[in-house]
């Protein structure tokens, strides 16, 4: 997401919301004849799906890679060979890999657009821009205020996230347990970009203000212990309770999957904004295949 | 009084001169002069420098130093300089230009990196000159080298 610019973002944005209205239902010949091939070596739910829906309902086929187990990686096939060979089956690729700058690299020898999926703890990028798209639709992007909560150290969702909102002169507040709190390093380079950033462990103190509320999972992997982690992570649960401290129109966002941090009382509320974000994968993957491709939206 | 030469003059081959203190060894090391060696090496450390208060300086006999070790060099001391002495004199002098990027000279920290992996890929730095401290950024993982550069070269 650091390359991106705010210029490349709003347009992708704008388009997404061009195509909105073929998401959920309808279709269109956008990308018709276009074949997708979809390479995940990790897990996925969502992202996968999102994908193989935009393709489809742009009028494109998919092709997958039924699981790393039964395919060439499993004979120990360098990602490199598969994605020459791929790139001469399919239009665009969409990737997830476990190693960190696998989609770059990929990019770099493919003859067909590499779309990053998510790789290892490195960016997710398409999940960002569909949190940005969430925030426009949902709440705004200017003048925003959002509180980024959970796992500020491992979660690459948050990083990438503010990165894209360090474009939109967002303020931005970090809370999270001090073991979880934000690298040093991610953290100078925001300010450098001037953003302003403020860190607290307590959710509390910024919830009032808050126009989006952005909640992570908090690993429990993470702690040494489990009576540790129940107590961390107690203090982060977003409740009825917590939200009685909040704005009227705060919406409340999170990448799923969610464990317990969000109670499931705040599913029915108006601020819940989680699953509709899920849904809104869908039209800005839309965008970003059809902007790949060169199909005017 | 006569002045005293540490190290006397050399007929051919490159004097480092300004080296950061303390990392003449690691210029050896970039060098590839290690352990048992046919080169003429002399290494002076900790001498004073007018320039920097204190310095390192390493001379090698018979070899003048090409491109890609110069930009190593420049990544741990970005002050040096780099003579070429032929016939005793000094044909050539320059100081060394720490490069925007670095190809296949440094390897990433990061053991996940798909650079520390059996794909056919280079490690690839950008260099981020901004601030007193060099800061290397791969441009795959985008984890960031800054401290104990030399650790890290290839």
């Amino acid at each position: 997401m650091r390359d991106f610019s705010r210029v490349e973002i709003d347009s992708i944005l704008q388009r997404a919301e061009k195509l909105e209205t073929f998401a959920s239902k309808g279709s269109s010949n956008l990308l018709d004849g276009k074949i997708l091939a979809m390479l995940f070596y990790e897990p996925s739910t969502r992202t996968r799906l999102s994908f193989e829906t935009a393709m489809k309902r742009l009028g494109g086929e998919t092709i997958n890679m039924v699981s790393t187990e039964v395919s060439s990686a499993a004979k120990g096939e360098m990602l490199a060979d598969t994605i020459k060979v791929v790139g001469e089956y399919a239009d665009v690729i969409v990737l997830r890999h476990p190693k960190e700058g696998s989609a770059r690299m990929s990019a770099e020898i493919s003859g067909v657009p590499i779309i990053n999926a998510g790789d290892g703890a490195g960016h997710h990028p398409t999940q960002t821009l569909l949190d940005l798209y969430t925030i426009k639709r949902e709440s705004h992007l200017h003048n925003l205020n959002i509180a980024l909560i959970g796992d500020l150290k491992y979660g690459r969702t948050v990083h990438s996230l503010a990165y894209a909102l360090s474009l939109y002169d967002a303020k931005i507040s970090m809370v999270s347990p001090e073991q979880l709190c934000i690298p040093i390093a991610i953290k100078e380079d925001l300010t450098k970009r001037g953003i302003n950033i403020y860190e607290t462990t307590k959710l509390e103190d910024v919830i009032e203000e808050a126009d989006v509320i952005y909640v992570t999972r908090i690993q429990r992997e993470r702690f040494p212990d489990i009576g540790e982690y129940q107590k961390v992570a107690g203090s982060y649960r977003v409740s009825l309770e917590s939200l009685k401290h909040c704005k009227e129109d705060v919406i409340i966002m999170h990448p799923l999957p969610r464990v317990d941090e969000i109670d499931v009382d705040v599913d029915s509320t108006k601020h819940a904004k989680y699953f509709k974000q899920a849904f809104y994968g869908v039209p800005v993957r839309m965008a970003v295949l059809s902007l790949v491709l060169g199909c005017e939206a | 009084m006569k002045r005293e030469l540490r190290v006397h003059p050399i007929r051919n081959g490159t004097v480092i001169d300004h080296i950061a203190p303390g990392q003449a060894l690691n210029v050896l090391k970039i060098l590839g002069i290690i352990g048992t060696s046919d080169a003429v090496v002399s290494v002076v450390m900790n001498v004073q420098s007018k320039k920097t208060h204190k310095k390192d300086i390493v001379k090698v006999e018979d070899r003048e130093l090409n491109p890609h070790e110069v930009d190593k060099i420049a990544l741990i001391a970005p002050s040096a300089t780099i003579n070429i002495i032929r016939d005793y004199k000094v044909n050539k002098k320059d100081k060394v230009i720490l490069p925007d990027a670095v190809d296949g000279v440094v390897r990433c920290a990061n053991p996940n990196c798909i650079s520390n992996t059996h794909e056919p890929v280079t490690s690839k730095f950008t260099i981020d000159k901004s601030q007193s401290q060099i800061r290397l950024r791969c441009i795959y993982c985008e984890q960031t080298i800054s401290d104990n550069i030399a650790d890290h070269l290839l």
